[in-house]
């Protein structure tokens, strides 16, 4: 960056070429180099946590808890047969499908939402109800309309999920600097070409954090499916496990699902960084 | 050509100060008609409806009444025969400078090759062909206005209006860039219609300095200094430049007293 101002005193045509070929460097993480690193935290509460309930956990019942190890090994179990490999396939076939759904669906209403004003007064309220429905409580009557299957698992994997995505990219476009639309007016763009270069970029890191709420209430939902609509899956085994009092089996699934949040929203992150990378850039932390 | 003429315009804004709808008159019946290749700025006090004028000239901005004209054909909102070039520059943070100068070509229907290669003739006409692959953040404030110009020129307008586009630079990278303009617009032949509270910029770059008080037009100040400018070091140091900067300052200073 030594040479922009340079750049900008000189106003010949050679200097741009120099202050290109200067790279912009990365900032030192000077933090990182003398603390000790977030990761090395997070594994330290985590090992911690195991620990203590390592600990405890021995001395209780196994039919009212469970311990790390005995949990281990009813999970090292249920790899070994291919039980918990199948199950896990099974929950996230509905889960991915009604996950691309509701981004699919919640993306653009999330857009017509915050750009059209008919739209919004027509819709967002609708879309703020929904986010609040109690989705189990309607899961009988989504049971009549498409059967037990997986059709039906889907539908509550989408309607879990598509709300706080619509709701996040809604918010999102509200806050679309004004100046950056002018840009486009000035430049004569439609409304749906500005809809689609600007106020869309834009709203990504909104987004994404609808995303990453929706995949939080996509897991809980694709549970729920699997205990109120036919019984398989991760949810499967945690409500057959529980009704046998098999506590160790019962916890395998609940774990395997916090770590596949977790992974997931990692992945949401990555792909973040990758689909929008002027905002870690801009922004004072990543 | 490229003359752009106000006619009787007048632009009046509610706005809501705790629930209260106030009007704000910000533009009262203002009239001018700035030449083809003229450089005219537009300066006065803050309020004064500079700014609101050039935003009426563009098109971003509706009269309450009156009406817009380029080279005597009325317009409504915008169009392709005017560049706009922003206060912040307000390039799209996701783009790099060539896309950010491309986006407006492509706006305007250019495609392939052609729209490649115009729109980096235009960075290079800044100075910027060398970083045309950087992102805003990675740009100087300076070189982010320069891009900002190359989008507004890129598109071919009659007239390119800028809105105080070298208030938020430092003072060296401001005279350097005063002079580019100069220069770009000596080359090019575009109109100019810039807007600053800077009273130095605006006898520096000026064919006629328009200056405005409370929504309206109060005086209009040709600016007798050559043209091509020269050194705009040199420029300042001469009794020319005094007596001009002078005449603009008492214009403004009658403006804030009869203001306050």
């Amino acid at each position: 960056m030594v040479d922009l101002t340079a750049q900008d005193m000189h106003m010949n045509q050679t200097s741009p070429v120099t202050a290109a070929k200067s790279e912009v460097k990365p900032r030192p993480k000077l933090r990182a180099r003398r603390a000790v690193p977030s990761w090395a935290i997070t594994v330290a509460t985590i090992g911690l946590l195991i620990a203590l309930w390592e600990y405890f956990g021995r001395d209780v019942n196994p039919i009212f808890g469970s311990y790390p190890s005995a949990i281990a090994a009813a999970g090292w179990d249920m790899l070994r047969t291919g039980e918990l490999g199948a199950a896990m396939v099974q929950s996230l076939e509905p889960f991915v499908a009604g996950f691309v759904l509701a981004l699919v669906f919640g993306v653009p209403l999330g857009l017509l939402l915050g750009r059209f004003r008919v739209f919004e007064a027509a819709f967002g309220i609708l879309v703020t109800g929904g986010y609040a429905m109690p989705l189990v409580a309607l899961v009988p009557l989504l049971v009549l309309w498409l059967g037990l299957g997986f059709k039906v698992k889907v539908a509550i994997i989408f309607l879990m999920c598509v709300f706080p995505i619509a709701i996040n990219t809604w918010l999102g476009v509200k806050v679309v600097s004004k100046t950056l639309i002018e840009v486009g007016r000035a430049f004569v763009a439609p409304n749906m070409v500005i809809l689609r270069r600007i106020v869309f970029p834009a709203t990504l890191p909104y987004i994404m954090a609808g995303v990453k709420l929706a995949v939080g209430r996509g897991v809980v939902a694709m549970v729920i499916a699997e205990f109120f609509t036919a019984i398989s899956g991760l949810g499967g085994i945690i409500i057959n496990s529980a009704t046998n009092f098999d506590t160790a089996r019962m916890f395998v699934p609940i774990i395997v699902i916090m770590v596949l949040a977790t992974l997931l929203n990692a992945l949401v992150g990555v792909v973040e960084r990758w689909i929008a990378p002027w905002q870690s850039e801009i922004s004072a932390r990543d | 050509m490229g003359e752009v003429s106000l006619i009787d315009v007048s632009k009046s804004f509610n706005i809501k100060i705790d629930s209260e709808i106030h009007t704000v008159q910000a533009l009262r019946n203002v009239g001018f008609t700035i030449r083809d290749g003229e450089i005219a700025v537009l300066i006065g006090p803050s309020g004064c409806g500079k700014t609101t004028a050039l935003r009426v000239a563009m098109g971003l901005e509706t009269a309450s009444s009156g009406s817009v004209l380029v080279d005597g054909r009325e317009v409504r909102g915008c169009g392709y025969d005017r560049g706009m070039v922003f206060q912040h520059a307000e390039l799209l943070p996701w783009l790099n400078a060539l896309q950010n100068v491309m986006f407006g070509l492509e706006m305007k229907g250019m495609r392939g090759a052609e729209l490649h290669d115009t729109a980096m003739r235009y960075l290079d006409l800044v100075g910027l062909k060398g970083a045309w692959n950087r992102r805003p953040h990675q740009l100087s404030g300076g070189m982010k206005q320069r891009v900002g110009i190359a989008r507004a020129l890129a598109i071919d307008p009659k007239v390119l209006l800028m809105d105080e586009p070298f208030g938020a630079l430092d003072a060296q990278t401001r005279e350097s860039l005063q002079s580019e303009l100069l220069d770009i617009q000596a080359r090019t032949g575009k109109t100019v219609v810039f807007v600053t509270h800077d009273l130095d910029e605006a006898v520096l770059l000026a064919d006629r300095v328009f200056v405005m008080r409370a929504g309206e037009l109060q005086e209009i100040i040709d600016v007798p200094l050559p043209r091509p400018r020269g050194d705009l070091g040199v420029l300042r140091g001469s009794p020319e430049f005094a007596a001009a900067r002078y005449k603009i300052w008492q214009a403004l200073h009658q403006a804030e007293s009869v203001a306050h």
